[in-house]
């Protein structure tokens, strides 16, 4: 059951990235992500029993995703479109979309079907137990993905991207297009997410059209829990803070899941818990924020008063 | 260099809000030249700054840039060559990143690639630069640039622009927003690297003594046009009060506006 909350952290958290890079880094908060996800998965389903090399479905999951990010992006460019909007425009639209690449029906069960994680357990068959195997795989996928963001976050491109949500105009200022980064940010998060619904639909053993019902507001809580643990303006400790919020937010619901039953709760109320989270969360960093103003100018005071 | 031709730009045409901010102006800005620009609030300055830079498209009228027409180049693109500053210090950097993350950023103009460019040549050479500035900046490379005041974001600000030599720079009243003692510090700064890097320049300034001072040339505006183009010995010459003088001649109105004055 421990595995089970490192696992789910750790698919989850190649979503939360995702939408670390839209909410924190680019300042898009974009609700694609609850349409992306369920697509990647749905990709990763189709492609798995249409008898796809799933790394190859995998890839295809990815380039879909991005593929959605870019229609929201697009939208929002150049119909000047709020990008809340341009986001639930996709999200619904992918919506039909997700039942088609499903073959006309709302789930596709992977049973009987290879896939990455029955690999991993053929492989690991006798030196560890296979949901052992299955954390090792997450740990290493997910890592990678992450060391590969990093890298990417310290590249010419990725810096124009990380000050894009922080000063439009100082990005325009040095002769780079605004609506291509906000383009490459918003597709490689939701190629990210893709990612993230496919991992999660061989791990679950289906893909459902309702998959990503309110993954976004599941992310988001996720990077505020990561927010708490360390501050630091340093893109690897960024990320590691997203993963560490990822698995927290799942034990989080793990605990609500198996011990909620004690004061009454119900699996159905893990969303006003989420929601709540979130409330939560926004309000301790505002009490932070207030709080650390008050002590500058109570410094400043002071100064001028010797 | 820079050429402006019969520029006008109206805001909410057809509206009963609709306003000429500039009206049929013409500038000729020529490589080397140093601009002041004064006028009251509403005068049009910064539109026309907007209109340079690209940041608005001109209702009528067409801008050259050696000799070619770039009336309808985006703004991303003329800022490959138009360097700009403005009152606002938050605006020239991005306060939750790193110094050198900062200028990493402004050392290339256009389209960046995957590379990875900064190295420790590079921090060596940003360290070098930073010193120049003498404020003990260089030995914070990896702190975040909202850390820093106000004075010293400006600096930082002017110090990346000077490195990546645009052709012109416009600076919008970029020591308005500072205390007395960081606004001469960046004024200095300016006028100093203005002279290193042979940069063209164009200033926005509400201080006329400060108008006076510096710049080869010196234009004053007023409603959305240029009433008064001063160079040379003539600009030598002037005195503020000579320049209330022209302004009453030419408007046959004083200058009503108390902050030209006091300043």
């Amino acid at each position: 059951m421990i595995e089970g909350i490192f696992v789910e952290g750790l698919a989850y958290g190649i979503m939360v990235l995702g939408v670390f890079i839209t909410f924190r880094i680019l300042d898009f908060p974009d609700l694609t992500v609850d349409g992306s996800f369920p697509l990647g998965a749905a990709v990763m389903a189709s492609a798995i029993t249409a008898g796809w090399n799933p790394l190859i479905a995998l890839g295809i999951a990815f380039l879909s995703g991005w593929a959605a990010g870019t229609v929201t992006a697009l939208i929002h460019n150049k119909l000047k479109v709020p990008n809340l909007l341009a986001g639930i425009l996709t999200m619904t639209m992918l919506w039909s979309i997700n039942i088609r690449v499903l073959g006309n029906r709302a789930n596709l069960p992977l049973i009987r079907q290879s896939h990455m994680l029955t690999w991993v357990r053929g492989i690991a068959e006798g030196i560890m137990s296979p949901s052992m195997a299955v954390l090792l795989f997450f740990v290493v996928v997910t890592i990678a993905i992450k060391l590969l963001i990093d890298l990417f976050f310290l590249t010419d491109l990725g810096m124009t991207l990380g000050a894009l949500g922080n000063n439009e105009q100082m990005v325009t200022n040095q002769g780079v297009n605004v609506e291509i980064i906000k383009i490459i940010g918003v597709s490689l998060s939701n190629g990210l997410v893709a990612v993230s619904g496919a991992m999660i639909a061989q791990y679950q053993g289906f893909a459902d059209v309702n998959l990503g019902q309110g993954i976004i507001i599941a992310g988001l809580a996720s990077v505020m829990i990561g927010e708490f643990l360390m501050r630091s303006n340093r893109i690897w400790v960024l990320t590691t803070r997203v993963l560490l919020g990822s698995i927290l937010y799942r034990a989080l619901m793990y605990l609500g899941r198996y011990y909620g039953y004690y004061i009454n709760l119900t699996p159905s109320d893990l969303k006003l818990i989420t929601g709540l989270l979130i409330i939560v969360s926004l309000i301790i960093t505002q009490l932070r924020k207030e709080r650390s103003h008050f002590e500058r100018e109570e410094a400043a005071s002071e100064k001028k008063n010797i | 260099m820079i050429e402006l031709q019969k520029v006008t730009k109206v805001f909410n045409p057809g509206t009963p809000n609709e306003n000429v901010a500039v009206r049929n102006l013409s500038l000729n800005i020529d490589s080397g030249d140093f601009i002041t620009v004064i006028g009251s609030n509403g005068s049009g300055k910064t539109t026309l700054f907007n209109l340079i830079g690209g940041s608005y498209q001109p209702t009528r009228g067409s801008i050259f840039a050696h000799n070619k027409d770039v009336t309808r180049e985006p703004e991303y693109k003329r800022s490959c060559y138009i360097g700009r500053i403005f009152q606002d210090p938050l605006l020239g950097t991005a306060g939750n990143m790193s110094l050198e993350h900062n200028m990493m950023i402004c050392t290339y103009k256009g389209m960046k690639s995957l590379k990875k460019n900064l190295n420790a040549k590079r921090r060596a050479y940003f360290r070098e630069r930073l010193s120049d500035l003498n404020m003990g900046l260089e030995d914070r490379l990896k702190d975040n640039v909202g850390l820093l005041s106000g004075g010293q974001r400006q600096a930082l600000t002017l110090l990346m622009m000077a490195l990546s030599e645009p052709e012109l720079i416009l600076l919008d009243e970029h020591t308005a927003a500072l205390d007395p003692h960081n606004a001469e510090m960046v004024l200095n700064l300016t006028t100093r690297f203005v002279n290193e890097y042979n940069l063209t320049t164009v200033m926005i300034t509400h201080n006329m003594h400060q108008a006076l001072q510096y710049g080869n040339r010196l234009i004053m505006m007023d409603k959305g046009e240029i009433i008064l183009n001063v160079s040379g010995e003539e600009k030598k010459k002037l005195t503020v009060n000579g320049l209330i003088e022209r302004f009453r001649k030419i408007r046959h109105q004083d200058i009503d506006n108390d902050e030209l004055l006091l300043s």
